[in-house]
């Protein structure tokens, strides 16, 4: 299982809850596993298309997946991922 | 200019920190600052950049004090709406520090009048409510390279970090896009923590000590009561910076 830190923004579809626990794989599995778990959420996190909408970052293990592998960035038990969508609050 | 006597004394908690001295003191004194916006960042940023001793803060905000305003742009009060945001920070900020100059401009930042406006600053602290305008100011950095200090929050939740053009990632390489426009909660310990977060980064910065932000996100998570960072990179096609490599 990897743990997801959810942003403030996305917490209404976890009931508040982060960090979460969840099944992974890859980037992409991981979001359709979120998804399973906490339906809306990736309506929230990728365009129609599948693509991660272009405000929205995932670090894993502290790292940008954009210089990693993408989508297809394997994911593994105990990794830790941060999704960090830019927010414009000031 | 050197440190007067009251400078001496005014400043004397902060002359006591490791590597700071009189010397970095004077550094500050003799520094200039731009804070884009006079609201909830911009409220916490100009106050402790004001008893910090920065000797020249100019501040910039188009706006007009409300209620709604008022549970976080702590530099604003009942008195101040219908005001502008520029002329009470003004006022508020000369009150507690007349001994620095304090310049306060009602405008809209724009992309045509950024350059302007930010002109010889030492540090551009990115205190606004929108993308559009952060990456205006993101692209005078990077023309003048001059560091930025950008923060962003949004409930419980903030980001920061310290932008050196051509040296870090800038505010593009980390966010191409913006998000989409909408009114977001706000509490008003966020931005007070993110704006302390940009002022110890600016006085750090000045001052020559420490460790700064660069090259990392740090995301302060209110609800949970944590601090972590991620790694953040430039990105070698960025169509604001990539021309500085």
């Amino acid at each position: 299982m990897a743990k997801v830190k959810i942003p403030a923004p996305l917490l209404k579809f976890t009931g508040n809850k982060s960090p979460v626990e969840v099944d992974s794989g890859t980037i992409k599995e991981l979001i359709d596993n979120l998804e399973k778990n906490y339906p809306g959420i990736k309506k929230r996190l990728c365009e129609d298309n599948g693509e991660i909408r272009k405000f929205i970052n995932f670090y894993v293990n502290g790292d940008d997946m954009r210089f990693l592998k993408g989508l297809d960035t394997a994911i593994k038990d105990g990794d830790d991922i941060t999704i960090v969508p830019a927010v414009a609050g000031g | 200019m050197v440190l007067t006597e009251r400078d001496k004394l005014r400043y004397n908690r902060q002359i006591l920190i490791p590597g700071w001295g009189e010397e970095g003191q004077e550094k500050i004194k003799n520094s200039k600052v731009f804070v884009a916006g006079a609201g909830g960042l911009g409220s916490p940023v100009s106050i402790y950049l004001a008893v910090g001793g920065v000797g020249h803060i100019r501040i910039v905000d188009k706006d007009v004090p409300e209620l709604s305003n008022l549970n976080r742009q702590i530099l604003h009060t009942e008195d101040d709406i219908g005001r502008s945001k520029a002329h009470s920070a003004k006022e508020k900020l000369t009150k507690i520090n007349r001994d620095i100059k304090i310049e306060c401009i009602k405008e809209t930042i724009t992309e045509e009048n950024v350059l302007d406006l930010v002109e010889d600053s030492d540090v551009i602290l990115d205190c606004m409510d929108n993308f559009p305008t952060r990456y205006a100011l993101n692209r005078a950095a990077i023309e003048k390279k001059i560091p930025f200090v950008h923060a962003s929050i949004w409930g419980l939740e903030g980001r920061a970090t310290f932008i050196v053009p051509g040296e870090t990632p800038c505010l593009e390489c980390i966010f191409p896009t913006g998000p989409p426009k909408e009114v977001f909660p706000v509490l008003g310990t966020t931005p007070a923590t993110m704006g302390c977060i940009q002022a110890t980064e600016t006085l750090k910065y000045l001052a020559g000590i420490g460790r700064l932000l660069k090259n990392r996100l740090l995301i302060y998570d209110g609800e949970n009561m944590t601090f972590t960072e991620v790694k953040i990179r430039r990105n070698p096609k960025c169509p604001a910076c990539s021309k500085l490599y």
